[in-house]
């Protein structure tokens, strides 16, 4: 059976992909930091989905264990689904190293030691298919949340260049930019109903985008073309914006 | 995030901070350093037990833990519905012990209501099957219980609604199936004595409840469908049916997209429904097999049947008088009828005996009626509230939104007891619904 690799198994969002592959007969393997608060999920999906599903220790921001992480797996995962990522406070991260560093590492360099990994064992096969969920925000830089978009900028940069060195050995990266989403991560901000999704139709759509070998994913539509007004807005006028 | 909240009633809505979790470490931190919270699962419950100034939603918190295939036990996190516990354990020959009329409840919400469903004469309320619990109290402490283990915390929280803490994980018994048929009787019955007197006939099925229609006056007063069942064996299934007997053919969902306009369902739509309904049983007993979701959750089939009653929503009513006490129920119909304020479904069943701290059943008659909300319903309603006083009977908290204090300590014979053990688990009263503020349960 095919298998999925879900970095950053427990959030919201990881909970309800891992259920739409396990319910597409895909086995399971999650990853993160606390493998003990894995186990309730990971039975859950085999009780559920009559699958295979196992629990792996793995820490974003402790790039060095990354290759070992990667090739202890008890098998190689045909598809690797990158969700982890950091939102953490724009106002601390602007005044404490700690807060900004903590957001960049993990969700750009962080992702981008794991991935490194995973694609060069994809690329040396010749096959597999690379998930990074990056973020709108990611698009252009505003003044609420610039420390976390510059790092999903980043990420989503990486996935760029990485779909397009990896494209001639057959190994598939798609870019997710879900815009908002109704999780935990979310659930202290009043967020505009038409524009969130709910984590099981991103799953949905990640799960689509996979099989119709999709590059760059918009969970709600709407996204793309406010993203692209968003960055067609002169940067003379964008600057005195409040956004 | 801030939610204007309300239950399935409709009644009250209310604004709401909701919080949702996936790991009980997160829980566990938002309860030490919170209060006013109650805890919520899938909003089923009719009125306000489950509202207050902070929600936690227990929705995400939804991980099947494990299922004993062989001795029939399921052990899952609280925020799991019934419907997704069927889709696991039918096709495997197993089937929930107790079941209220919908699926869509979480095991959580089961435990604080202490639901009951058809069988309760033969196999009691949801809480006769617990195996053990884990209850989050407001220290933050997690105490797994059970009827001989914390027993005070268990009986305090079986029908507790909510009062001593965060219900975190259930594991409770199954009880085996050889099909995911039913095999139904229908009976006419022409009034309130007759269906009485059907139910003492019929008392050995495991399944039974009565669909009565409170409009009729005179000879006809109280006349009724009583329909019984049991889970039917491989034998007495048809061809097709016998194919996949633990299968259900799909069906498609119906919904009522919004709200209605409260006329819709007035006193003539009532009176058509009522005779439609009896008119369409036209022998006076009929037998068929039929899959158990239209035989358990026939309303489930059209989901937000709720909006049928329009944007002021509605009280569902629901009380139980003891056996030798007929003429509490008789008064109440007649009231009913009377006033004509209509009732889309009437529900009769004949409760067995049970022993518990708070829970709603009690060996005697229950009847759930459905009021829309209308100028003068609550005064109404209080006056029904004193007959069931006056007949040592009491109101259904899961489905109340509007009983006043004084009738809930009167009829709830261990009020106070329950409030003792509630005060210690639940310090300073950091958990808190509308319904526990209302009825000074947490004062």
């Amino acid at each position: 059976m095919p298998t999925v690799l879900l970095l950053g198994a427990g959030s919201d969002m990881a909970v309800a992909i891992a259920r739409k592959f396990a319910s597409e007969k895909y086995d399971i393997q999650l990853a993160g930091r606390h493998t003990a608060a894995l186990v309730p999920q990971q039975q859950d999906l085999q009780l559920r989905y009559g699958i295979q599903a196992t629990s792996h220790a793995f820490d974003a921001t402790d790039y060095n264990s990354h290759a070992g992480f990667f090739a202890g797996l008890p098998v190689q995962p045909d598809i690797t689904i990158c969700v982890f990522g950091y939102l953490g406070t724009q106002e601390k991260a602007q005044e404490n190293w700690q807060e900004a560093a903590a957001i960049i590492n993990t969700n750009y360099t962080g992702a981008v030691s794991v991935l490194n990994v995973v694609a060069e064992s994809y690329a040396a096969k010749q096959q597999g298919t690379i998930v990074g969920i990056s973020s709108v925000a990611g698009e252009r830089g505003r003044q609420s949340n610039y420390i976390y978009g510059s790092a999903k900028a980043g990420f989503t940069a990486y996935l760029s260049g990485l779909r397009n060195r990896l494209f001639r050995s057959g190994v598939h990266v798609m870019s997710v930019q879900p815009g908002f989403v109704d999780t935990r991560m979310t659930q202290h901000l009043t967020l505009p109903p038409l524009l969130t999704a709910q984590p099981e139709a991103v799953a949905t759509a990640v799960f689509k985008g996979v099989a119709r070998k999709k590059n760059v994913l918009y969970v709600k539509w709407h996204w793309k073309y406010i993203m692209l007004i968003i960055k067609l807005i002169p940067e003379g006028i964008f600057k005195k914006l409040s956004l | 995030m801030q939610k204007r909240l309300a239950n399935w009633g409709n009644y009250p809505a209310v604004a709401s901070e909701e919080n949702a979790f996936t790991q009980e470490d997160q829980l566990r931190h938002y309860v030490v350093s919170n209060d006013h919270m109650i805890a919520r699962g899938n909003g089923r419950c009719y009125g306000d037990a489950s509202l207050g100034k902070n929600s936690i939603s227990m929705l995400k918190y939804d991980k099947m833990l494990s299922f004993d295939t062989e001795k029939g036990i399921m052990d899952v996190q609280a925020g799991v519905t019934l419907d997704q516990i069927l889709d696991i354990i039918v096709p495997k020959g197993w089937f929930l012990p107790v079941t209220p009329g919908t699926k869509y409840i979480t095991v959580g919400g089961a435990v604080a209501s202490d639901v009951h469903g058809k069988n309760h004469h033969v196999d009691g309320a949801f809480s006769g099957h617990i195996i053990d619990m884990d209850v989050l109290i407001a220290s933050g402490e997690t105490i797994c219980c059970n009827a001989t283990t914390h027993e005070d915390l268990f009986w305090a929280t079986c029908g507790g609604m909510g009062l001593t803490g965060i219900i975190t994980r259930v594991k409770f018994d199954l009880k085996k199936i050889e099909t995911a048929y039913i095999r139904q009787t229908q009976l006419k019955a022409k009034n309130l004595e007759e269906v009485i007197r059907l139910f003492d006939e019929y008392k050995h099925y495991t399944y039974s409840m009565a669909w009565i229609d409170c409009l009729q006056k005179g000879d006809s007063f109280g006349r009724s469908i009583l329909i019984v069942g049991e889970h039917a064996t491989p034998e007495e299934l048809n061809d097709t049916q016998k194919k996949a007997p633990l299968t259900l053919p799909a069906k498609r969902k119906l919904s009522v997209p919004f709200n209605l306009p409260s006329f819709v369902l007035n006193t003539f739509t009532v009176k058509a429904f009522n005779w439609l309904y009896y008119g369409k049983n036209y022998k006076k007993v009929m037998h068929k097999v039929i899959p158990y979701e239209p035989f358990f959750y026939p309303l489930d089939a059209i989901l937000h049947w709720n909006r049928g009653y329009g944007k002021a929503g509605f009280i569902q009513y629901q009380f139980v008088v003891s056996l030798d006490k007929k003429d509490g129920l008789i008064a109440i119909l007649q009231r009913i009828s009377d006033k004509g304020w209509g009732s889309f479904l009437a529900v009769l069943k004949v409760f067995g005996e049970q022993d518990s701290l708070i829970s709603f059943p009690m060996e005697g008659y229950t009847l759930a009626l459905d009021f829309p909300i209308r100028k003068g319903l609550f005064e109404f309603l209080d006056e029904l509230d004193e007959i069931v006083l006056q007949h040592g009977g009491r109101l259904y908290l899961s489905k109340d939104a509007r009983m006043k204090q004084e009738i809930f300590w009167n009829s709830y014979p261990n009020a106070r007891k329950f409030a003792d053990i509630v005060k210690q688990y639940n310090g300073n009263a950091r958990f808190e619904s509308l319904q526990s503020e209302r009825l000074l349960l947490t004062k």
